[in-house]
């Protein structure tokens, strides 16, 4: 007897190879008719879409614009006050607003300059009239910006390549907007000026650094696309305004003003053809909206002293925006709400076979344990996904427009990204349908799986996106589940960027497919749990 | 594959309480099988075994000569009834019974079948949380129904049918020996399962008490006593221990006769000329047949109750 063979409870391999083939089929269509034959359930997707569906249109587009063109010219609104938005080379949005030194410079060449200063004055808060104008404070922002420049055009948004050096990050080398390349660390001075160096051939801009100008260090090389055989190059300088944001448990505060930025230069070396042998300067890119301290430049002998404001760079989302942006994904921002009816529905689609024992009808049906849970998963996460897509698509459809209508400008985006962020949020709904069946598996009562379920992911979310420090948020949003809602975020974090923007802006930490894969993790481990107790207890 | 249910030698103790303790019987096709003990003797536990719901910790279990969760759609082999209220209450008559359909390869039209025999049509789209429990049994039954299985289990199906309920149950499992298919029912009321099983496997603490036909548990607790009503009672007593009997009087005018059967006594007592109004063999009821065995069973389980509220 006591060497009697357990043969109650496991299949023969061959067996199960056979039942592997041709059992999963009934079992998924089993799980079918279950889903679909309980009313609630039917009911609670159906609330779980619209939910998504009228919180992202209500909260998309509320906001009321104004603006005037001057101060005697008439108040404007919504979409009249929006300006041209640059595009750069790779489709992107972009701010293109700084004071630009230039000349033409024909075929290939190079640009040298030795910078001794950069230097900054902000005010806090905007002049009024009949009002002394606010004091100036010296300070510069992190990301003021100086240096030399080689442009296709002086049209906003035309290619470009610059080193430069910054506020608080050092030389770059910056070029097309989107990328960023550090060079030397430190912040140039007379006693520890920074040479800089572009040179062209043909659509290949190189950029170097040096502390010295004898020992030189490429920092990077970019190729434009679509050079013509004169581009226009010279020194720039450019300054975001003045911002200083403070966060607290419950808020934080943005105070700003404008800024200016100015570059001292000197050694000024150029090589190639540069026919004009004059200096000529303009402010590149004007914005109703944003306003601006005005830039210009002096020269003296060898030395130029370059002031601008504005900023190269593209344009992201966020309290920091030099227009009244938004994104693609913004009409998605209620998935979080129908989500809380999708992982009730779910965690319950597998908790209720053990308040009255089904579980055993389930087993006894279907005896292979893993095969009921994947069918049960497959089920409800099709049943979230299309839920999820159809809300989504509408969502979009819906409150974009509405969105335009206030004058708000939809940050550009390719189709494939935005094809992304409508089937992600589908599948971010899907997956956490996934996650919460397997937790009802494992828990095996609907009110703690639901619980935990939205212990997981709604709440580090909510609380991330409200009374949570930025700090404390970006790590919440990195490890819990609550980090797959990255796979919304449709402009990329540019690091050399200051956005101030959060989660409730719709910035995450992750880049998207790693939040998403975060989320995938925490659905595959509750899955595997799932399936070893599932098979380890007795039903 | 031959339609039996083997279990040998299964052991599954639930915390230090040994639930099966060496479980070992067969059911065979045929014939209704009665599966009896008191509250608590086990059965359960080991139709649950036998479904594979619950993981025996030595012994096995077979279905037809295999372990039931090896078999691809099982319930077209063994069709079981744990639980008449294990349903989802929101969920329609018919549709319960069509998942189970089709996890089970079968079609649409097997449901509507199975409807007909429960006798449900009329209820069949109503949610199965206002059944009452004699209904919620006549849907289990046409749930175990549905995969025509060769091999029947149904625990306790007797519990909440109304009289009439009853009768039909007692019929249908009949009808289902009938047919040549295994059938095994549990209870714990051996009056139950008077006039329907069979064979009797009788189980107390965990185990078989007795693997039996009904038959001879009957012959078995009767003995061969024979009751004679006569008016002379000297005579007879005198004549019927000369053939060996042993005789008591047990009242006036009444004797109590053993060792020899009743046809034996009449025509004795016909050769010699004693009188006598009547000539009765003691038949006990199955109730009592189980009782007297199942007595044991039952001493231990109030022990055992009794140290479980400590």
């Amino acid at each position: 007897m006591t060497s009697g063979s357990i043969a109650t409870e496991r299949p023969d391999v061959s067996r199960s190879r056979a039942a592997a083939r041709v059992g999963f089929g009934p079992a998924i269509r089993s799980e079918w008719v279950k889903f679909r034959s309980v009313r609630g359930w039917i009911i609670g997707m159906i609330v779980a879409g619209l939910l998504v569906l009228l919180t992202g249109v209500f909260l998309a587009g509320n906001g009321s614009i104004g603006c005037q063109n001057g101060p005697n010219s008439p108040a404007l609104t919504g979409k009249a006050c929006l300006p041209p938005v640059p595009i750069g080379p790779g489709g992107e949005a972009v701010s293109d607003s700084f004071y630009f030194v230039h000349q033409p410079l024909v075929g290939n060449g190079s640009i040298t300059i030795r910078v001794t200063a950069l230097t900054g004055i902000y005010t806090q808060g905007l002049a009024q009239v009949g009002q002394a104008p606010p004091p100036a404070h010296k300070g510069l922002e992190p990301w003021a910006k100086a240096g030399i420049i080689i442009k296709a055009s002086t049209r906003p948004g035309s290619a470009y390549a610059a080193m430069m050096v910054t506020g608080s990050h050092g030389v770059r080398m910056q070029y097309d907007y989107t990328s960023d390349v550090a060079g030397l660390p430190g912040l140039a001075s007379a006693a520890s000026p920074r040479w800089l160096r572009l040179t062209r051939s043909g659509d290949t801009i190189a950029g170097y650094d040096s502390a010295d100008g004898r020992h030189w260090a490429l920092v990077g090389t970019a190729h434009l696309t679509g050079l013509s055989r004169a581009v226009q190059a010279g020194m720039f300088a450019a300054t975001p305004p003045y911002n200083k944001a403070t966060t607290s448990l419950f808020g934080g505060s943005d105070q700003g003003g404008p800024a200016l930025a100015t570059g001292s230069f000197d050694n000024l070396g150029l090589r190639g053809n540069w026919p004009a042998g004059a200096w000529s300067g303009v402010n590149i890119g004007t914005n109703k909206l944003t306003p601006r301290s005005p830039g210009g430049f002096r020269r003296a002998g060898s030395a130029f002293a370059v002031s601008g404001s504005g900023d190269i760079a593209p344009l992201a989302p966020g309290p920091l925006s030099p227009i009244p942006s938004t994104t693609v994904e913004e009409p998605l921002a209620g998935v979080f709400v129908g989500l809380i009816a999708v992982v009730v529905v779910a965690a319950m689609f597998f908790t209720v076979e053990y308040r009255r024992g089904l579980i055993r009808v389930t087993l006894a049906a279907t005896p292979h344990r893993g095969r009921v849970l994947a069918a049960k998963a497959i089920v409800i996460g099709s049943v979230a996904f299309i839920t999820g897509l159809a809300a989504s698509i509408l969502a979009v459809w819906l409150g974009l427009p509405k969105e335009r209508n206030v004058g708000e400008y939809v940050l550009p985006v390719s189709t494939f990204t935005e094809v992304r962020v409508i089937v992600g949020t589908a599948a971010f709904v899907a997956v956490a349908a996934v996650l919460a069946v397997a937790i009802g598996a494992i828990l095996r009562r609907s009110a703690a799986a639901v619980t935990t379920v939205i212990g997981l992911i709604v709440l580090p979310f909510l609380l991330s996106v409200t009374v949570l420090p930025v700090s404390v948020a970006d790590w919440v949003l990195r490890i819990t589940p609550a980090a797959g809602l990255a796979i919304q975020q449709s402009i990329p974090n540019y690091p050399q960027l200051s956005t101030n923007a959060s989660a409730a802006a719709g910035v995450y930490p992750l880049t998207p497919w790693a939040g998403f894969a975060v989320l995938c993790l925490y659905a595959v481990a509750a899955l595997a749990m799932a399936a070893v107790l599932l098979r380890r207890r007795d039903a | 594959m031959e339609a039996t249910i083997e279990v040998a030698g299964v052991r599954k103790r639930f915390g230090h309480a040994m639930a099966l303790d060496g479980m070992t019987f067969t059911v065979w096709p045929g014939q209704v099988t009665g599966f009896v003990g008191p509250n608590g003797a086990g059965k359960s536990t080991t139709m649950r075994v036998i479904l594979g719901l619950d993981a025996a910790e030595e012994g096995r279990a077979l279905v037809g000569g295999r372990p039931y969760p090896s078999l691809l759609h099982p319930m077209r082999y063994l069709g079981s009834l744990l639980d008449a209220a294990a349903l989802q209450p929101s969920r329609s008559a018919r549709h319960h019974l069509l998942w189970l359909a089709y996890s089970q390869g079968l079609p649409a039209a097997r449901v509507s079948e199975v409807i007909e025999q429960a006798g449900l049509q009329d209820v069949a789209r109503r949610k199965a949380g206002g059944f009452s429990l004699g209904m919620r049994q006549r849907l289990g039954i046409a749930a175990a129904m549905l995969g025509d299985p060769p091999i029947l289990m149904l625990d306790e199906p007797f519990n909440g049918l109304d009289p009439d309920g009853i009768v039909w149950m007692r019929g249908f499992l009949r009808s289902l020996a009938r047919q040549g298919r295994t059938v095994l029912v549990s209870s714990h009321l051996m009056s139950e399962l008077e006039d329907t099983a069979d064979h009797l496997v009788v189980v107390g603490r965990g185990k078989v008490i007795a693997d039996t036909s009904v038959a001879d548990l009957v012959a078995t607790a009767s003995g061969d006593r024979v009751t004679l009503r006569t008016t002379a009672i000297p005579e007879a007593t005198a004549a019927l221990e000369r053939a060996g009997a042993a005789v008591v009087a047990s009242s006036p005018g009444v004797l109590r006769i053993s060792g020899l059967p009743a046809q034996r006594i009449a025509a004795i007592l016909g050769a010699t000329g004693v009188p006598f109004s009547e000539v009765s063999a003691h038949r006990a009821t199955l109730e009592q047949a189980y009782m007297s065995i199942t007595r044991d069973a039952v001493e231990f389980r109030a022990e055992a109750t009794s140290e479980v509220a400590l």
